[in-house]
């Protein structure tokens, strides 16, 4: 218990010497400025943005395409990275192809999605499930492979069609790899999300914060920046915890 | 073995061919207006033409400066920082906990803050992308530091050496794959924000280039443009592994 009072004062030193110290110069300064904002006045700007609800809106919107583009590329990548997995002929043809797609910076994808669909949250859906698309595979891919040879000789002795080696040997086997694929994903589709929002879709926190900084309003700027870094934050302290949750069942299951 | 990794090449080459061939196909058929999706044989024209003599060879070299520049910075200072922070268990306990609360921050959020003390300038593009590549080298180095085995430590107090010794004669070598690992995570990184900012603050470069291309309908220049990207991720990650081969040589004789 002391340990842990122990550790946590360290760990809150920093960011709160920090805090006092940037509104003691913000205080003794006077300041007035563009691009600083003392922490009392991001605080009441945060409350500002979120009373009248537009953070809260930019939030939805925001998190409503991560989550759709994760699920689409997730749910497409897997299914991809299984296929490739079990088929050896499908990823020896298919392998260099996917290789060369892959190092393709998502974002350099904008301008094509933007082009073809224009802005909104389409588009920038499409981006994110685009961006999630190769690592969902790679990692689907890699966990059906080191399913344990013997299920597969199992299901090659029992006759299983290929749904039902799919659903019966094949999925239960991956479930966990599949989870800290999403798991990865979810934290990426934020960053993804919000980085199409600044570059070019005028919606969500990613405009917000860009808005906040060309209106010349530093605090409305810091104030979304450190939400987006909470929310971040959030989202990986939640799925950690399911993690924790779901896992251990399988980990139990899985004692070979 | 080597039959099977013949069959692999063939196999492969075939599967592009006929990814190129399905490309093609579709916009014979004009499934998609040429407009917004060229044909193959356009892209090859387009990257022919820019690459020689055209716009596009400047603008990669570019790109690929200011990448390699930002992603530099980054590994300096995270490798150093990295090292400072993960040499002292003390400094470990009070400065990490904080560097983890920020680190899911995407690292694009940055820019608006970034625009707001540089303006729309070269050198904001370059603090973006040493300031996004930076985390990972720096997590990875305090991380390796603190996993390094403890009895090494206590080999260093018993030899009497300096902490900088300390650091670079054992803690950074056996920090070094994870320090490696993250310095291929940073040089993608530093391509996506080099992207990013040459599009925001329209500083010379592919990044802006594909979106004008975008902008004005030039879909063969756009998909030019998208594919030097591609290649240039591509040899990235490719010369690092190769390093990392090479300087891991010691690990597999372990």
């Amino acid at each position: 218990m002391r340990s842990v009072l122990k550790t946590s004062w360290r760990a809150a030193l920093l960011p709160v010497v920090v805090i006092v110290v940037a509104q003691i110069a913000a205080t003794a300064t006077q300041l007035e400025s563009d691009s600083l904002a003392s922490p009392i006045d991001i605080v009441a700007a945060f409350f500002a943005v979120l009373t009248d609800g537009s953070l809260l809106r930019a939030t939805a919107d925001t998190l409503m395409a991560a989550f759709c583009g994760c699920v689409l590329g997730v749910g497409a990548g897997s299914l991809i990275g299984i296929v490739l997995g079990l088929f050896r002929l499908a990823d020896d043809s298919l392998d260099l192809t996917i290789e060369l797609l892959r190092p393709v910076p998502v974002v350099a994808l904008i301008p094509v999605v933007m082009m073809l669909l224009g802005f909104g949250a389409r588009m920038e859906i499409v981006i994110i499930a685009l961006g999630l698309l190769w690592p969902s595979i790679v990692l689907a891919r890699a966990a059906v492979r080191e399913v344990e040879p013997r299920l597969m000789e199992v299901s090659a002795v029992l006759m299983l069609g290929f749904s039902a080696r799919l659903t019966k040997i094949v999925l239960p086997a991956i479930v966990p790899q599949l989870f800290m694929s999403l798991k990865l994903a979810a934290g990426y589709a934020l960053v993804v999300a919000v980085t199409v929002e600044i570059t070019a879709n005028p919606f969500g926190l990613g405009y917000g914060i860009m808005m906040a900084q060309q209106a010349l309003r530093p605090a409305e700027m810091f104030a979304y920046l450190l939400w987006i870094g909470a929310i971040g934050w959030l989202i990986s302290l939640l799925l950690n915890a399911a993690q924790r949750r779901v896992l251990p069942a399988f980990a139990k299951g899985d004692a070979r | 073995m080597r039959t099977s990794s013949l069959r692999k090449v063939f196999l492969g080459l075939l599967g592009l061919a006929v990814f190129i061939l399905v490309w093609k196909l579709i916009t014979d058929a004009k499934l998609v207006s040429p407009i917004f999706f060229p044909s193959p044989e356009r892209t090859l024209a387009s990257l022919i033409k820019g690459l020689s003599g055209g716009a596009l060879l400047g603008q990669t070299l570019e790109t690929v400066q200011r990448m390699l520049l930002g992603w530099l910075l980054a590994s300096l200072v995270g490798i150093m920082l990295g090292a400072l922070i993960g040499v002292s268990r003390r400094a470990r306990a009070f400065i990490a906990p904080t560097l983890e609360l920020l680190r899911p921050l995407p690292a694009s959020a940055m820019i608006p803050i970034a625009i707001a003390f540089l303006g729309f300038s070269n050198p904001m593009v370059l603090v973006v992308i040493a300031f996004g590549a930076l985390w990972p080298m720096l997590l990875a180095t305090i991380h390796g530091f603190a996993a390094m085995e403890p009895r090494l430590y206590e080999v260093s107090a018993v030899l009497g050496l300096t902490r900088l010794q300390t650091i670079w004669k054992l803690a950074l070598p056996s920090a070094m794959p994870m320090i490696l690992a993250s310095l291929r995570l940073g040089l993608t990184i530093s391509l996506i924000l080099a992207i990013v900012g040459e599009m925001l603050a329209s500083r010379d470069g592919l990044g802006q280039s594909i979106l004008l291309a975008s902008r004005s309908f030039r879909s063969a220049d756009l998909f030019a443009g998208i594919v030097i990207l591609g290649a240039i991720g591509l040899v990235g990650s490719r010369l690092l592994s190769l390093a990392e081969a090479r300087l891991l040589r010691w690990q597999a004789t372990r």
